[in-house]
């Protein structure tokens, strides 16, 4: 099939921002990762010296392996990282949508008129710096914290909880942080529901708990699928909410590749974490992709 | 051979001892300080096939959405079965209703729209297997059973809706203008469908319609409605001959409305419409009294149109005529009387070439009979 320049130019533009913004990154990392520490500016070698003419590039190549990756597998602190990543991401996914789902539901039920206050209180916290809500979280959780102000006020308990620095104040920043990307999409999905359609199911002999199971929820369900997904991916990579609430014992990826970079200094080994990082974000965004694509 | 006596015609509603499965008591309706429905009062028979006729926005469907329990009146009782439904939810109530949106389930397929209440009554897989597949039958849905309802035109929608609440065979069953998106031959054919689902079932149908053609055809009694009221409640015949006001004569089919007043009343009153003409002689069934205005409403057909007046007819009046409609069966005429008024007549064209008879400003007759039209006060 030929290609008008309009249609070429119209194709051009997507996939030149890919090239810019993903790939070219990506193979510098992926370039950093198969390199080897040295103690130099940058932190690694080779580089790629283009003035020894094909000589300096056969040397450059010649000098990239896969020796930090094979690293990965032999220190345990990586994998559990990941495992433990995909797991605090998973279980804050889950809490995320089982509280955000009644919020959705219930502003997608209110006044039409109370839709867009509604909205407003959901995105108003983006108005903020996240940096600054997560902060404001040790305040609250710390055993000097509100909290555990109110709670000994209460006297629901004798002695302050500590809840700061456990992976609990981890899974709480996440939740907190990512649900209004859980409210919306399930919102849209929500509102756009034919009110008729759950008056058919009652007439065909549903109760009103049965006509949500068999029609609101399957209508939602894209609604719940992009939200997951935009919870679940983002917080697998989350560097600021662990390091910020979670303290020295939650082990998160994110938290991993930061150190590598800046403690240690350890460019390859750092680029060789993200390089299987991003591999294991890339199987939830093509099932996202299959998602959305299906829904269209 | 022996000689069955002929059946009694359905006609429970003038049978005192007859039991109305639905009975409506002085219910009204009010959305916040806006009256849909006003003071109705309603018997619906077992077996009947009734017609609710209005214009937009009447109220017809919010009639139906209480019986089917999405709406409570806010007076009145509305009672089924001899129980005031008012407590009874619409889960459990014995009535399916088709509603006027469709509502089909947009994440089913059509095999599953149709299932639904059958599965929600717990029957098991066979049973509902044949029954969905009669539907389908029913409604020449079968190629579509797989398909999810926005990939089937509109028409087809329709019939889904259709065979969902015909599916449990309710009691009372609700259609929220169940033909209207159909070609004439397919409405026909599930108008008789309906009429033979009713006749072997005995469901009661209560149907919204607003192609007066359907409702005479289907309907054992129409109600005509405007503005939350119930103008008039009637067999078709009835509702056509006999409207008991300018409204309904207007609604259903054609009609010519002449005022006057009345000048004498004897075995036939005589009814002077203008200065100088021949006062219209009728039959008239009301007690009016003279000097008394009224209406005077006469069918298309009822008027006979000819060059010379017509010798057997009590009424004959000098007109030129308008304006000519040839639809090949009949021809139908509008006529200026030269007093003013437009009449609309119709004649059959039972001789080819009949219809070039007249033209266009030729001068007529047009007689009628004493027993034509009906002597209206409102
Ligand atoms: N929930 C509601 N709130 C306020 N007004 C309503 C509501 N439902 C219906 N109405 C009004 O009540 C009147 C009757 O509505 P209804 O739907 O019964 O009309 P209809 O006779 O079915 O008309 P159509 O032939 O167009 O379907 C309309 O004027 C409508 O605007
Ligand atoms: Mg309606």
């Amino acid at each position: 099939m030929r290609m008008n320049p309009r249609r070429l130019f119209l194709i051009a533009v997507p996939y030149g921002w890919l090239l810019a913004l993903f790939m070219v990154p990506f193979l510098i990392v992926l370039k950093i990762s198969l390199s080897d520490t040295a103690i130099a500016i940058p932190p690694y070698m080779p580089t790629l010296d283009l003035s020894a003419g094909w000589a300096g590039i056969r040397e450059f190549f010649s000098g990239l392996d896969f020796e930090n990756f094979t690293w990965l597998t032999e220190d345990d602190l990586y994998w559990k990282s990941y495992v433990s990543s995909l797991w605090i991401a998973a279980v804050s996914t889950f809490f995320t949508l089982l509280i955000g789902y009644p919020v959705a539901y219930a502003m997608s039920r209110a006044k039409p008129e109370w839709r867009p206050t509604l909205m407003m209180l959901i995105i108003l916290p983006f108005w903020s710096s996240a940096l600054i809500r997560v902060y404001a979280w040790i305040g609250i959780l710390s055993s000097e914290g509100y909290l555990n102000q109110i709670l000994l006020w209460l006297g629901v308990v004798d002695e302050p909880l500590s809840i700061l620095n456990t992976p609990l104040a981890v899974y709480i920043g996440i939740v907190y942080t990512y649900l209004p990307f859980m409210i919306l999409p399930i919102y849209a999905a929500l509102e756009k529901m034919d009110e008729s359609l759950l008056e058919a199911a009652e007439d065909l002999g549903c109760t009103r708990i049965a006509a949500f199971w068999r029609v609101t929820f399957p209508l939602s369900r894209p609604g719940i699928v992009a939200g997951c997904f935009l919870v679940f991916i983002p917080s697998l990579g989350e560097f600021v909410i662990p390091s910020i609430l979670g303290g020295s014992h939650t082990l998160m990826i994110g938290k991993v590749l930061w150190e590598e970079f800046f403690s240690n200094r350890d460019w390859p080994v750092a680029s060789a974490v993200a390089v299987v990082l991003l591999l294991i974000l890339v199987i939830p965004i093509v099932l996202f992709q299959r998602n959305e694509e299906k829904n269209a | 051979m022996d000689t069955k006596p002929a059946p009694a015609p359905f006609a429970p509603w003038n049978d005192p001892a007859a039991v109305p499965l639905i009975r409506f008591e002085g219910v009204t309706k009010r959305f916040g300080d806006f009256t849909a429905l006003q003071d109705i009062n309603l018997q619906i028979y077992p077996r009947e096939f009734f017609a609710l006729l209005g214009p937009s926005g009447c109220g017809k469907t919010t009639l139906m959405r209480m019986l089917a329990g999405f709406e409570t009146p806010t007076e009145g009782t509305i009672w089924l079965d001899g129980k005031n439904i008012a407590p009874v939810p619409p889960n459990k109530r014995p009535v399916n209703m088709m509603f006027q949106s469709y509502a089909l389930f947009p994440h089913l397929s059509v095999w599953d729209n149709i299932a639904f209440g059958l599965r929600r009554a717990g029957q098991d897989k066979e049973t509902i297997k044949a029954r969905v597949e009669e539907m389908l039958r029913l409604t020449r849905l079968d190629q579509f059973a797989r398909r999810k309802p926005h990939q089937i035109s509109g028409g087809q929608r329709q019939r889904v809706a259709l065979a969902r609440s015909l599916a449990l065979g309710p009691k009372l069953l609700l259609l929220d203008e169940p033909l209207g998106a159909l070609d004439k031959k397919l409405r026909q054919d599930t108008q008789f469908e309906l009429m033979d689902i009713q006749e072997k079932t005995g469901t009661t149908f209560v149907i919204v319609t607003h192609d007066q053609e359907e409702a005479m055809t289907v309907a054992s009694r129409v109600a005509v409605m405007d503005a939350g009221r119930l103008c008039q409640v009637d067999t078709p015949q009835h509702i056509y001959e006999t409207p008991n006001s300018r409204y309904v004569a207007d609604f259903i089919g054609e009609v010519s409305i002449i005022e006057g007043r009345v000048e004498s009343v004897a075995e036939e009153i005589a009814i002077s419409y203008a200065e100088g003409q021949k006062p219209i002689m009728t039959r008239c069934a009301e007690t009016v009294s003279p000097g008394q205005s009224v209406f005077y409403a006469i069918r298309p057909e009822k008027i006979w149109v000819g060059s010379e007046p017509h010798p057997d007819r009590i009424n004959s009046v000098q007109g030129t005529i308008v304006d000519i409609g040839y639809l090949g069966d009949v021809s139908n005429y509008h006529v200026r009387l030269d007093s003013g008024q437009m009449v609309k007549a119709l004649m059959t064209n039972a001789e080819r070439y009949a219809a070039s008879r007249f033209t266009w400003n030729d001068r007529v007759w047009l007689s009628w009979s004493r027993h034509a039209g009906v002597v209206l006060t409102s």
